[in-house]
C-alpha cells in the first residue's frame, strides 16, 4: 500500500526523476529506469531518508536488498538505521553455503540466494529493491529470510508498477495499491491481499 | 596506494574492517581464495567505518560522480556519494541498463567481459571516482576508468575495500595510469 496519501513534498521530484524507458528488456514493456534518480543527489538522499524515517527505531536489525538494483538502495538504509545489510544474489554468485528459493518468472524459473548465517532466528528484517511488479521476487526474499527464523516486517520498493500484467495468487497476504504510482509501497504481511482493480 | 601508504596506518578501524572479511577458499574455482565482503556488511560498525574511510578521503575532493562496479561496487558505491554529495553511477553488464550506452571491452584471464555506463551520465569536466569491493589485475578498473574518461570526465582515484597485493601478472592500472592512485583498505595476499 502507498504510503503516502498526503503526499511528502519530497515525492514529487522524485519521481520525476525517474525515467521511463519503453520497450526494455522487451516490446510492451514500459521500463521505470532508476538511474537518471541516483544522479540527483538531493533526490536520491530523499528516497533514501524517507525510508529511513519510516523504519528507524523499529528495532529492525536486518535489511536484505535485492540484486543488483536492491545493493544501491538497500546499504544506506541499513547504515542509517544500525542494521546489518545482507545481499540476495541470483545463483552461484554467493562464495559461502547458501539456501535458495526458487520463484516464477512469466516465462520459466529464476532462484535467489542467500548466505546460511546470515541472519538469526528472531531478527526483524526488511526487504528492499528498486520496483514491485508481480511480487514474484519479494515472495522469494520473505521465504528465504524466513527459513532462517527472521520476521520480515515490510517490504520497501521505491516503485511499484501502476498497471500489473497480472495478478499472482500468493502464499502472502498482500495490499496492493490501486495503481496510483506512489512513490514507495510496503506489504505487511498481515495485509488482506486486494484487487482493487475491481 | 595502499591504506598504510595513505596516512591511515594504526587508524583503529582498520582491523576492525580486515577482520571482518571472510576468505572463501576455492571459489569459484579450485585454487581461488575468495575474499568475501558479504560478512563485513554484516558487522555494523565495520560496514560503517569502511563507508567512514572513503568520505573522509574523498568529501573535500571536490568529486561530483561515485562510479560503482556491478554489483559488490554497488553496495559500497551509493553510501559514499550520498555522505560527499555526489551523484552514483552504476557501471554494468551488458544489457542490464535500459537507455543509451557506451561499452567497454576488458580482458578476462580466459576470454573478454564488457562494461556499459548510461549515455549522459556524466558531464565533461566532473571529478570522479570509481568503487568496488576488490582490485586484483585491475583489468575491471580500468574499462571504468576508460568509459569515465571516454565521457571527458577525470577520473581521481580508484576505492577498494581490498587489493590483492601479488597477483598474476602486473597491476594493469599502474601500468597504464601513471598518475592515477589507488586507495585500498585492505591489501590480502593471494
Amino acid at each position: 500500500m502507498s504510503a503516502y496519501r498526503d503526499e511528502d513534498p519530497r515525492i514529487h521530484d522524485i519521481k520525476t526523476r525517474i525515467r521511463v524507458v519503453p520497450n526494455f528488456p522487451k516490446p510492451g514493456i514500459m521500463f521505470q529506469d532508476i538511474t537518471t534518480l541516483l544522479l540527483n543527489p538531493k533526490a536520491f538522499k530523499d528516497t533514501i531518508d524517507l525510508f529511513v524515517e519510516r523504519y528507524k527505531g523499529k528495532n529492525i536489525s536486518v535489511v536484505a536488498g535485492i540484486e543488483a538494483r536492491g545493493f544501491i538502495f538497500g546499504p544506506p538504509i541499513a547504515l542509517a538505521i544500525g542494521a546489518k545489510f545482507v545481499p540476495l544474489r541470483k545463483p552461484r554468485k554467493l562464495p559461502g553455503k547458501v539456501i535458495s528459493e526458487k520463484y516464477i518468472l512469466e516465462y520459466g524459473k529464476d532462484c535467489l540466494e542467500m548466505h546460511v548465517g546470515a541472519v538469526k532466528s528472531g531478527e526483524r528484517a526488511l526487504v528492499v529493491d528498486d520496483l514491485i511488479a508481480t511480487g514474484g521476487t519479494l515472495c522469494a526474499a520473505m521465504n528465504l529470510l524466513e527459513r532462517a527464523g527472521a520476521e520480515v516486517v515490510e517490504c520497501a520498493c521505491v516503485i511499484e508498477l501502476p498497471d500489473l500484467k497480472s495478478l499472482r495468487e500468493l502464499s502472502f497476504d498482500f495490499m496492493v495499491s490501486n495503481g496510483r504510482g506512489f512513490l514507495r509501497s510496503e506489504f505487511s504481511k498481515n495485509d488482506k491481499w486486494l484487487d482493487l482493480r475491481k | 596506494m595502499f591504506a598504510a601508504e595513505n596516512g591511515l596506518k594504526g587508524d583503529p578501524r582498520l582491523q576492525g574492517i580486515s577482520e571482518a572479511i571472510r576468505v572463501v577458499p576455492h571459489f569459484p574455482k579450485p585454487g581461488i581464495m575468495f575474499q568475501d565482503i558479504t560478512t563485513l556488511l554484516l558487522d555494523h560498525k565495520a560496514f560503517k567505518d569502511t563507508v567512514d574511510i572513503f568520505v573522509d578521503r574523498y568529501r573535500d575532493m571536490d568529486i561530483s560522480v561515485v562510479a560503482g562496479v556491478e554489483a559488490r561496487g554497488f553496495m559500497f558505491g551509493p553510501a559514499i556519494a550520498l555522505a560527499i554529495g555526489a551523484k552514483f553511477v552504476p557501471l554494468r553488464k551488458p544489457r542490464k541498463l535500459p537507455g543509451k550506452v557506451i561499452s567497454e571491452a576488458y580482458e578476462l584471464e580466459y576470454g573478454t567481459d564488457c562494461l556499459e555506463m548510461h549515455v549522459g551520465a556524466v558531464e565533461r569536466g566532473e571529478r570522479a571516482i570509481v568503487i568496488d569491493d576488490l582490485v586484483a589485475t585491475g583489468g575491471t578498473l580500468s574499462a571504468a576508468i576508460r568509459l569515465l574518461e571516454r565521457s571527458e570526465a577525470e577520473v581521481v582515484e580508484c576505492a577498494c575495500v581490498i587489493g590483492l597485493r601479488e597477483v598474476k601478472g602486473q597491476l594493469r592500472i599502474a601500468v597504464e595510469y601513471r598518475s592515477l592512485s589507488m586507495n585500498m583498505l585492505r591489501h590480502r595476499l593471494t
